[in-house]
């Protein structure tokens, strides 16, 4: 445990593409969509606008997925090693 | 006369021999399943906690879908929503953001837990609040505050369960009421003892399947029968407008009002920030393979936030029907949680009434499991090991937590048996609040140290007691109680030390929230405090590369269990 860390593996990993899991939350912002008209398939606006954030949700979630997937080793750090970047070139 | 017939004849009052006969098969099935998971994906000896209570850490993507699925949307939130949607509508709904935006919170700080969990070998939550601030006392606060708020959870899996019973007229009064329902725990109690964390996840695998079916064929049939959607709202709305004979106020609307938005929101992310704050959740997480498997779930994992919301909407069903909660020949009262099982047993026929009957039976079956393991976990590893038995070998650990889990349910059982099955509602209403105060020692310490542990300590002190003190201060006019009456907290009556912020505001807030923020302002008002004064904060055993180790890493702490045997 204690060699990896030494490897440059910092505590905390940004990345841009993680902002996007705040997007979902703006389904909390209720004055947005406590209406009864427009209906669709009979359902009031308040629920099927609540409905279409299941799919946002997934979404966002599966974007930072897969944008995030292969940072095995934060970038931008010019001091790392170059044990790993020949780690990162043979991939998994 | 004719509501006189339709009381006879009606659910709950005579035995519904079709529903029990298969409700009973389906049962015995999964009982079998139980007792068959214990050589599951067995590698080493169920002699380690690691293996027990964890499953051995290596559950696969479909595996942990099905066990978090049936272990986070349990069998009451598939009995309490609808029901709370009948009672107050629009308001109900708040099950749909507080599963939907629950994945994005928790995604990044679930994958840390996960790997600072494998890599240092620990257990429960409480575990890493130990290595992370080298604090015996504040571990222990966190295990308590956990034990304590799945207590009446699992109570109130019981009360889904005689919920069904019930409707299918198994509706006694005194012990023998009790005795289906006792006989059903005594089973699981046995096969969790010998299987552990496998047996849930096996049984999920059948609960998952049944209630999909149940509830999808539900939400397509019913409204069709009723005259579409269009026309049960307006019905709903309708009925929930007429004023409460008790109150004389409207009991809801199928939108929300101008004071409940508030409710709604803080209700919804309070939720949210608390559930994996939840041992049980944590259990269903760290007993995954790796971080992938994490990842890929909580992409699949809101299919039930949908399932959920369309179940929610059954409320209005039950509303737009005309459904009348069955009176509970234990206590006297009407039990709105028999909504839906009434719904399912007038609507459909007895066949398919008995197989949802057997998925809400069997889905309080696979969380119960699970939180009476989790629950166990944290007294063998938090209480037990560290101040019982400081020197427990991994197998004395094993047999402790075994046993523990065997008192847990029995202690849930006597919960129904001897005290009013409301008293443990207004627990699992607490436990919502109390868990919640847990983030801070918990989820923020994931990402910083900053925190002082006897700020931590100090916050976790008045986020309890203010919690605590706002919900007995809460009336429910309708069922005429003082103390305990719900989660809606006006404004106008949230007072610190006599001063009202809000003057008489009638907005409604989840107290719970209102807690957690003074839980974080203490926090940070004595760890300014602390470090000024430079008190220890204790020694962090973990690193930093321990919150990204992943599942193909070398140096990897090899799982408890299998150190002996050959990897699967």
């Amino acid at each position: 445990m204690s060699g990896k860390a030494a490897g440059g593996v910092s505590g905390i990993r940004l990345s841009a593409w993680n902002l996007l899991l705040l997007v979902p939350l703006l389904m909390l912002v209720t004055p947005w969509f406590n209406f009864d008209k427009p209906r669709v398939f009979g359902l009031p606006f308040f629920y099927w606008f609540q409905f279409l954030f299941v799919p946002v949700g997934v979404l966002s979630v599966a974007i930072v997925y897969v944008m995030t997937r292969h940072k095995r080793v934060p970038t931008g750090k010019p001091d790392r090693p170059a044990q790993e970047n020949l780690d990162e070139g043979t991939g998994r | 006369m004719k509501t006189d017939m339709i009381m006879a004849a009606g659910p709950g009052s005579t035995l519904q021999w079709p529903e029990l006969t298969i409700f009973v098969l389906l049962f015995v099935l999964v009982s079998v399943l139980g007792f068959v998971a214990s050589r599951w994906k067995s590698a080493g000896s169920l002699d380690h906690l690691d293996e027990w209570g964890l499953g051995g850490r290596r559950f696969g993507s479909w595996v942990t879908w099905f066990l978090v699925g049936g272990d986070l949307y349990t069998a009451y939130t598939f009995v309490a929503v609808p029901a709370l949607v009948f009672g107050a509508g629009a308001l109900g709904f708040y099950a749909l953001p507080y599963t939907v935006v629950l994945y994005p919170i928790v995604f990044l700080p679930a994958l840390r837990l996960w790997s600072v969990s494998r890599s240092r070998g620990y257990v429960t939550p409480a575990d890493f609040v130990r290595g992370r601030f080298g604090s015996p006392t504040l571990a222990l606060l966190i295990a308590i505050t956990g034990i304590v708020a799945t207590m009446p959870y699992i109570a109130l899996q019981l009360a889904g369960i005689e919920a069904v019973l019930r409707t299918m007229g198994v509706n006694g009064g005194g012990l023998v009421g009790h005795l289906p329902l006792l006989i059903a725990f005594v089973i699981l109690a046995v096969y969790t003892y010998q299987s552990g964390l496998r047996a849930p996840a096996l049984i999920a695998f059948v609960k998952d399947g049944l209630i999909y079916v149940v509830i999808l064929v539900a939400v397509f049939y019913l409204p069709a029968k009723f005259g579409g959607w269009s026309h049960i709202f307006d019905v709903s709305q309708q009925k929930l407008a007429t004023p409460d004979p008790t109150t004389h106020k409207p009991s809801g609307s199928i939108v929300l009002g101008s004071t409940n938005q508030l409710q709604y929101i803080t209700l919804a992310l309070g939720s949210a920030l608390a559930l994996f704050l939840y041992p049980h959740s944590v259990t269903g997480v760290l007993a995954s393979r790796g971080r992938n498997v994490i990842k890929r779930n909580m992409m699949a994992l809101p299919a039930y936030s949908l399932l959920l919301g369309l179940l929610a909407l059954l409320g209005y069903v039950a509303l737009t029907a005309g459904v009348k909660p069955i009176i509970n020949a234990a206590t006297g009262s009407a039990d709105s949680n028999t909504v839906v099982p009434v719904l399912f047993d007038t609507q459909f026929p007895a066949w398919f009434a008995g197989i949802a009957f057997a998925a809400i039976g069997i889905g309080a079956l696979v969380p119960a499991a699970i939180m009476s393991i989790a629950a166990a976990n944290l007294w063998t590893r938090n209480i037990y090991k560290e101040y019982l038995r400081k020197n427990a070998t991994p197998a004395q650990e094993a047999k402790q937590a075994k046993l523990a889990s065997l008192i847990v349910k029995f202690g849930a059982v006597a919960f129904i048996l001897f005290i009013n099955p409301q008293f443990s509602i207004d627990l699992q209403l607490i436990g919502g609040v109390l868990i919640l105060q847990t983030l801070p020692a918990v989820a923020l310490a994931l990402y910083t140290r900053w925190l002082h542990r006897w700020g931590l300590i100090a916050g976790w002190v008045i986020g309890m007691a203010w919690g605590l003190a706002m919900l007995y201060g809460i009336p429910n006019p309708k069922t005429g109680r003082a103390h305990f009456g719900g989660s809606a907290l006006p404004l106008g009556n949230l007072s610190i030390f006599g001063w009202h912020p809000f003057g008489g505001s009638q907005l409604q807030i989840y107290p719970g929230f209102v807690a957690l923020v003074a839980n974080l302002v203490v926090a940070v008002v004595v760890t300014v405090i602390a470090r000024a004064a430079k008190v220890p904060n204790g020694t962090d055993e973990t690193v930093p590369g321990d919150y990204h180790a992943d599942e193909h890493d070398e140096n990897l702490r090899p799982v408890g269990g299998s150190l002996t045997s050959v990897e699967a």
